[in-house]
């Protein structure tokens, strides 16, 4: 009892220097987020800024629920093909077509966290992949995504029917927009007293039961928020790039995701977007080398797994001694 | 015979119901593999199906490149293939395993990244033909349908190989010190027992199996990079639908969920894909353990 009594002055300095630290953190974020359509192609920047709100989202599981989802393609692609689906063929505007496959991505986030939910660690990594590759045959034969095809030349449209996206500095504010607020969603849902209790299952999930804690709606209501913030990034990322495809479904779309995840930090909140930096310009700096993408790809996961198992962020914040 | 209004023949529904015990025999081996390593490592091999697919790839670069044929491939392949699944063992696996069992699989997620980028790399996206041995060509005639030779002989070796492991695993002494270990190494090594250099092998061995199964479908299925990845996300659910850590619930759903995906192909062949995942979000609903498993 004495060590819990001393602690509260150690703690305050500590959270003190850490509120200051994610201040500084945030505030080089939205510089950066504002200054990079300047200085790179636009279009790149506004795809890097899906794949980060996508890895974001991801992070919320694996980093703080700890619970490893390898089929997290499905909500970004299933949203993704409903977002152009809506905006293409139903006329919808852009804010109504991504909110449209923000629901649907939900939905489907509660019908298989539901079933997935009560298992954990590498049984529910398993059973993603199968949910996943299931929505990927399900993609692939709907007649709504026109199989390979995909779904082209999504009109990016009027936002609320009045901003026109089609210009791209315009575009990118709104995507830049969305961008910010799902991350800082995510941070708000990690740093409320529910985001406490998902930390809490994390540590030790019997003595939340114990005190009384349905753990497993709180993991089945983490999911469902990010299977609803991965679909966010998908239904935008249809509006960026105006086309749907399979790759986004795929399972090699899940496996990146946590490839950026790992790279930037697991349970950090800016390592999931520098890693999202980090593979996407690896895709496109070093698209000319073909497969050997995959290869490099898997090199970096193994000396990730192996030595790097905090990532970049969590490396850095860990010398620094905060928590980023 | 008419159902869900497709017309149904009789040779069609044999022809799948072989095709569907085909694949039952890879998913069988392929997860019986995979809950081999469970039992002793406890971690998913998500390079298995890389490792599948350097099975077949063996046997063709055996044949191409030594001039040694299907039946030496039979062996030496995935004693290769078990070989270098060893050497990962001990390179990396053994380095994570006081961590959390995620990054085990991390890392064979990575191994298979890099597997399959390499073929790739090499062989594009399209097969190489590996032809049928010649003393398996052929077919019999079964009176009701034609039995193609090969086909026969790739569900028997597999459920032999399968039978043979169970009973290897359940009946005789190195499969009770593996069980043993599996249960408390600690004391197994007390025993004067070498239970690292056995969990080496007992990964070495469930990668054999899938080498070995690659073996038996590359006159199949064409010699191809992407054969493992197609396949392993199907193994996965036959391994949930079965339940961890069962070496018998392993084949019995690999076989059986073989022939039900056939039989689907005949009488609702827009689900013959998704049936298996279908099956398992039910047998998640109503066993979560898995159809053998036992509960957590």
């Amino acid at each position: 009892m004495t060590a819990t009594l001393k602690v509260p002055a150690a703690s305050a300095v500590f959270a003190a220097r850490n509120r200051r630290a994610n201040q500084i953190a945030l505030a080089v974020l939205v510089a950066l987020v504002a200054v990079a359509p300047f200085v790179a192609y636009s279009f790149f920047v506004m795809n890097a800024l899906c794949f980060a709100l996508f890895a974001c989202a991801f992070n919320l599981l694996i980093g703080y629920v700890n619970l490893l989802s390898l089929g997290h393609a499905m909500f970004l692609g299933l949203a993704s093909y409903v977002g152009a689906h809506a905006a293409k063929v139903w006329g919808l505007e852009p804010v109504s077509a991504i909110l449209v496959g923000v629901a649907v991505s939900t939905a489907l986030g509660f019908v298989t966290g539901a079933l997935a939910i009560r298992s954990s660690g590498i049984y529910f990594a398993m059973i993603t992949v199968a949910f996943s590759q299931m929505v990927f045959f399900f993609c692939l034969e709907a007649p709504f995504t026109h199989g390979e095809d995909g779904i082209q030349a999504v009109p990016q449209g009027r936002a609320l029917g009045l901003i026109p996206l089609s210009n791209p500095w315009v575009l990118y504010v709104f995507v830049a927009g969305i961008f910010l607020f799902g991350f800082l969603a995510i941070q708000r849902i990690v740093n409320s007293p529910f985001g406490e209790i998902l930390k809490a299952i994390r540590e030790n999930e019997p003595r939340v039961v114990s005190l009384g804690y349905r753990a497993l709606r709180y993991k089945l209501a983490a999911f469902v928020l990010s299977a609803a913030i991965t679909g966010l990034a998908g239904a935008t990322k249809a509006i960026v790039a105006q086309n749907a495809s399979l790759t986004d479904v795929s399972l090699s779309t899940s496996v990146e995701v946590v490839l950026m995840t790992l790279v930037g930090g697991m349970g950090t909140f800016y390592g999931p977007v520098i890693g999202a930096i980090v593979v996407v310009s690896m895709q496109n700096y070093l698209a000319q080398f073909g497969e050997w993408v995959t290869v490099i790809q898997g090199v970096v996961f193994v000396a990730c797994v192996m030595a790097f198992r905090r990532g970049i962020v969590g490396e850095l914040a860990a010398r620094a001694k905060i928590s980023l | 015979m008419n159902i869900f209004g497709h017309a149904i023949s009789l040779p069609q529904l044999y022809g799948q119901l072989l095709i569907g015990l085909i694949n039952g025999s890879f998913y069988a081996l392929l997860s019986l593999g995979l809950a081999v390593i469970f039992g002793m490592l406890t971690i998913v091999n998500f390079a298995h199906g890389a490792f599948y697919m350097m099975g077949a790839f063996a046997a063709y670069f055996l044949l191409k490149l030594v001039g040694l044929d299907y039946w030496w491939a039979l062996i030496l392949s995935p004693l290769v293939v078990g070989a270098i699944g060893a050497v990962v063992e001990i390179l990396f696996l053994k380095r994570l395993a006081g961590f959390d069992p995620l990054y085990s699989l991390l890392l064979t997620l990575g191994i298979a990244l890099i597997i399959q980028g390499l073929f790739q790399n090499y062989f594009g996206s399209s097969g190489e033909p590996y032809a049928i041995p010649k003393q398996l060509g052929g077919a019999y005639n079964l009176g009701f349908m034609f039995l193609p030779v090969y086909r026969g002989w790739v569900i028997v070796a597999s459920a032999v190989v399968c039978f043979g492991t169970w009973l290897v695993i359940e009946k005789t002494k190195l499969g009770a010190y593996l069980r043993a270990a599996t249960e408390n190494p600690t004391m197994v090594r007390a025993f004067g027992i070498n239970v690292p250099r056995m969990i080496t092998l007992t990964y070495g061995f469930g990668v054999a199996l899938a080498a070995l199964a690659g073996v038996l479908a590359a006159p199949i299925t064409q010699v191809r990079p992407g054969m493992g990845a197609d396949i392993i996300a199907v193994v996965f659910a036959v391994v949930v639908i079965g339940g961890m850590g069962s070496i018998l619930g392993s084949i019995v759903t690999g076989f059986v969920l073989g022939v039900i995906e056939g039989l689907t192909k005949v009488f609702y062949p827009e689900a013959s894909n998704t049936v298996v995942f279908v099956i398992m979000a039910i047998v998640l609903l109503v066993r979560p353990a898995g159809l053998f498993g036992r509960a957590a």
